[in-house]
């Protein structure tokens, strides 16, 4: 094929949005050198991520899926419903993290460049639909993200988690590539679909190396998602980085992880869902289990949120597990729930750094509710929807998520699940009960701005409106990815 | 539908009784000063008592059918709907909440001085939560409010109780939500055999398969035993009880226990008929191990709270037997019971409320001879021991009367065994009051002691009043609360009764089936 044909107009405009986002990487990084305060350079990054949130609901009404640059790039419901929950994430980041960075001091104008970077690539993953752009969008988030971790250069966990994130995030390249290879030295080609038509035509789905190549992929994939045994850098990671970085890092790759999953599992190798299950049942149970009982054990409360969002992994896998585009909607919709949640929460943890206070342990969260009633009250929403209960937003992704595990006949694995979101509830009711059932030691002062209002006020209230109005986004997801 | 009968007043009066209180939560919200916070609550439970009071005066006695319903569409996606509607069943939980909630705001009105505005918002959304439950119609609305009620209840425990507060607290949710997830997987299994609907009614009129009806009884008596509770599932609530404020001990013990076996009544029996029939023999033992066990327990007790709170054991063991008596007097006797220990035993934890706001001990030695320094609560204290050892007269008679004769046509053995749990009631209730009101006076609380107690005033009479007439009057006329019920129960126990499947079949080829 010519590359005259490749890329065409008609392509280009469906890669506008990446485009937005990375020409505003690039704008922010100039910004930078001759703009010092660093709330313009905020400002004018959620503009831009709004310009692109705008290009892909111009893009959205198109309808149909529709693919560019030789099918290497598609353009559907489900990559645009991804790239939606990047956006917020990506704009949610931007406002917890203009004043925290500063008290960190580690303010630098990359930092803004960086966020965008990495979403741009999250958003190739989304729409990828060939393994190579796939690898491309991966790179792209993870590179940005590891130097993101690492930003606080004077602290050493700070380098640690960079170092850490980045060996552990090169090695899980290393088997996606091995998984690329293997899956196109038996299939001829790279291409998701093709990859299916492949796997029909030369009638290898039951063939051990493919399975060892898919295998692979979902390791690969599973380090980004943080699944157990491959999670063993999310803990550290998510401790030394910056608080803000760690609330993106919890979603966005995680959601960028999953996004390539479901489109790898459901697109190329659709045709051996019994293959692909063997191996996620036993993983998404070790990967609730492990988050779920090693989050109690905690005391650093950035720590125990990555044990949590580990557990969370693990319920998503239920809804790809169901192996259903029903199942699949599933785990996106508890997705851009997840993203609510954990947002607001990691917002509230931000909120207790000030100057010369960590603010990260469990203690320090006494009697928060005395003298902070109403981030008291916030957290204790986000809490709760960790858990799952009703009437927040975390309910309505459990519930949607094991009604289709239930739906495809893994009752079994929708009790295990339901019982360690039982122990999972332990873990968050001792924040609230450190909260509003313990004296507080010594007066907290709380760091709060505009911005972080905005988000704060934002999650919460979407936490308990998707919980009372689930149609809401029901009925958007659901147009996304089933159509 | 042919079952229900669309809300028979002009404005929707289940709503407006349910998320009354919610609103006054919100409002509760932009207030400011501990009296105002105080008298709004009161106005609001207040309100929410008034406006549901219609509920009783139109209720249609004649019909076994839902009232006053109400259907939206809520979630189309899956088929959900906010259906919500009454019928002989829930009708005098819904009073029994509202009556209660007022109390409990007018027991905490010197009592909780910590956080006042936190507490009363957290009381408002636990009874709309309770009054959800009860009217309910859709699985995914009843489980909403079923759970959502857990947050308040926590906090109330958590935040406002005694010294082990936070380990009650949290024994109590984890518990509870251990039960109440096995239910969500129930009602997801559930939606999708009945044919993607949450509808409980329309759920109760299918049949299900042995196998499934088996495993879905499981799946619910674990979330409805854990909250009646059942022994040997009863171990998180002696410590709630004891440690919670007045109001949650009265909240507790008044409307949340009767949630489980109001689940039994709604949804085990209706829609597992078959497995309910294998399950009989199993609940009547542990009933009756509950009935016996929790009144022994009680006479060991040296805390006021944490003898109420195994009465409580051995009074629900009553209820459920007589609910698994399956036969018209066991089921009413069942209801009404339960509706009598919300009156009684509410009331027993607002008089310990009282004396304990004065004497700041809930140790029963510490108690004695209290008969002669506050003659008027000895007074109101020996009604209510009548009350719940079933003295005639009184409402516990009734109550009891009915599911002992009840389970006596059912199962003799069980009938007889039960039976004495009324002589044990007896022994422990008349063992507290001697403790209490008699023996030899402490020094500490006399006119010249270091703490002395003065009688009951104005404000706790008006609080224990109206549950001292009810006492009396569901002892004297029990047709009035009892006329509700008959049409419902009756129509329960015809349709339990023509399920005969399993009847049928022996007891080992149905086990074979299931397993």
């Amino acid at each position: 094929m010519e590359t005259a044909n490749i890329i065409t107009l008609a392509g280009v405009r469906l890669i506008i949005p990446e485009l937005t986002m990375v020409c505003m990487g690039l704008i922010l990084l100039l910004l930078d050198l001759v703009v010092k305060k660093k709330g313009v350079i905020a400002a004018v990054g959620i503009a831009g991520a709004l310009v692109a949130l705008y290009g892909t609901f111009k893009l959205f009404g198109i309808g149909g899926p529709q693919t560019a640059f030789a099918n290497m790039f598609v353009l559907d419901g489900y990559a645009n419903f991804f790239k939606l929950i990047f956006y917020l994430n990506i704009i949610l980041t931007v406002c917890i993290s203009l004043k925290y960075m500063a008290i960190e001091k580690a303010s630098f104008g990359e930092y803004y460049a960086l966020l965008f970077f990495s979403t741009a690539g999250m958003m190739i993953m989304a729409s990828a639909a060939d393994l190579i752009i796939l690898y491309l969008g991966l790179e792209l988030m993870a590179l940005s993200t590891y130097i993101l971790a690492g930003l606080m250069r004077k602290q050493p966990r700070s380098n640690e988690a960079a170092l850490k994130y980045f060996f552990l995030g090169a090695f899980s390249s290393a088997f996606l590539l091995y998984g690329i290879s293997l899956t196109y030295g038996l299939t001829g080609t790279t291409n998701l679909k093709e990859i299916a038509s492949a796997l029909q035509a030369l009638n290898i789905s039951g063939s051990p190396t493919v399975f060892i190549g898919l295998i692979f992929l979902i390791v690969a994939f599973g380090f980004k998602i943080a699944l157990v045994p491959f999670h063993m850098w999310a803990p550290d990671v998510y401790e030394g980085a910056p608080t803000s970085i760690t609330a993106f890092m919890s979603v966005g790759p995680k959601a960028a992880g999953f996004a390539v999953l479901g489109r790898v599992l459901f697109d190329a190798f659709g045709s051996m869902q019994v293959q692909w299950n063997s191996i996620l049942v036993p993983l998404a149970v070790i990967t609730m289990a492990a988050g779920s009982i090693l989050a109690l054990a905690q005391s650093n409360i950035k720590r125990m949120l990555a044990y949590s969002s580990i557990a969370h992994a693990g319920y998503m896998l239920l809804g790809v597990i169901a192996g259903t585009p029903g199942g699949l909607t599933s785990t996106v919709n508890y997705l851009m729930i997840y993203m609510l949640m954990n947002i607001g929460a990691f917002a509230v943890i931000i909120m207790l750094r000030r100057e010369g206070f960590q603010g990260e342990n469990l203690e320090d969260y006494m009697g928060l509710a005395k003298g902070h009633p109403l981030a008291s009250a916030l957290m204790l929403i986000f809490m709760f929807s960790l858990t799952g209960i009703p009437p927040t937003a975390g309910f309505i992704g459990k519930f949607y998520v094991f009604m289709e595990a239930i739906n495809s006949g893994y009752t079994h694995l929708a009790i295990i699940a339901v019982l360690f979101s039982v122990v999972s509830a332990f873990f968050y009711l001792r924040v609230v009960m450190y909260m509003y059932m313990k004296d507080p030691k010594e007066d907290v002062v709380l760091t709060t701005s505009c911005s972080m209002n905005l988000a704060l006020a934002f999650t919460a209230v979407m936490v308990l409106v998707i919980g009372i109005f689930p149609s809401l986004l029901l009925d958007i997801v659901r147009v996304s990815i089933l159509g | 539908m042919e079952n229900i009968i669309l809300n028979q007043l002009n404005y929707p009066v289940l709503t407006c009784t349910v998320f009354l209180p919610v609103a006054g939560a919100l409002l509760l919200l932009f207030l400011r000063g501990d009296s105002l916070i105080r008298f709004t609550t009161l106005l609001v439970t207040l309100a929410t008592f008034v406006i549901s009071l219609p509920l009783l005066t139109d209720f249609d006695k004649t019909t076994y059918k839902m009232q006053f319903v109400e259907k939206h569409e809520w979630i189309p996606s899956w088929g959900i709907n906010y259906f919500i509607g009454i019928d002989g069943i829930s009708i005098l939980f819904i009073f029994l909440t509202t009556l209660l909630s007022i109390l409990c705001v007018l027991v905490s009105w010197k009592a909780i001085e910590n956080k006042a505005k936190e507490f009363h918002i957290a009381l408002l959304t636990l009874e709309a939560g309770m009054l959800g439950v009860f009217v309910a119609l859709d699985f995914f609305l009843f489980y909403i409010f079923w759970e959502a009620m857990l947050i308040p209840m926590f906090l109330l425990i958590g935040v406002w109780g005694g010294p082990q507060r936070v380990y009650a607290a949290i024994k109590f949710f984890l518990y509870t939500l251990v039960g109440s997830v096995l239910m969500l997987v129930g009602i997801v299994v559930l939606y999708f055999t009945g044919g993607n609907t949450l509808d409980i009614l329309a759920l109760s009129a299918l049949q299900y398969p042995l196998k499934l009806q088996f495993w879905l009884f499981l799946a619910f008596f674990a979330a409805f035993a854990v909250k009646v509770p059942m022994f040997p599932f009863h171990t998180w609530l002696p410590d709630a009880h004891t440690e919670a404020p007045t109001a949650g001990s009265v909240i507790l013990a008044g409307v949340l226990l009767k949630m489980g076996a109001y689940g039994f009544l709604r949804f085990s029996i209706p829609m597992f008929p078959d497995a309910t029939r294998l399950f009989v023999k199993p609940v009547f033992i542990l009933s009756v191990i509950g009935i016996i066990y929790g009144a022994l327990v009680c006479l060991a007790q040296k805390d006021l709270k944490r003898l109420i709170a195994y009465s409580s054991v051995s009074h629900m063991g009553f209820v459920t037997l007589g609910i698994f008596a399956l036969n018209i007097q066991g089921v009413e006797g069942g209801i009404l019971q339960m509706v009598n220990h919300g009156i009684i035993t509410g009331a027993l934890f607002l008089m310990i409320g009282i004396i304990y706001e004065r004497t700041h001990t809930r140790e029963i030695a510490a108690y004695g001879g209290f008969a002669t320094l506050v003659p008027w609560y000895a007074g109101l204290f020996i009604i209510l021991t009548f009350a719940s050892i079933g003295l005639p007269g009184t409402n516990g008679f009734i109550g009891e009367f009915l599911i002992l004769f009840g389970a006596f046509k059912a199962q003799k053995l069980y009938g007889v065994l039960a039976a004495t749990g009324v002589i044990l009631g007896a022994g422990y209730m008349l063992w507290l009051y001697q403790k209490i009101f008699w023996e030899r006076p402490g020094p500490d609380y006399g006119p010249s002691g270091r703490h002395p107690v003065r009688d009951l005033g104005l404000r706790e009479v008006v609080t224990l009043a109206p549950l001292i007439a009810l006492i009396f009057w569901i002892g004297f006329y029990p047709e009035v609360f009892l006329g509700y019920m008959h049409s419902s129960v009756e129509r329960l126990l015809q349709d339990f009764n023509l399920s005969a499947y399993a009847e049928s079949q022996n007891l080992m080829a149905q086990l074979r089936e299931i397993f």
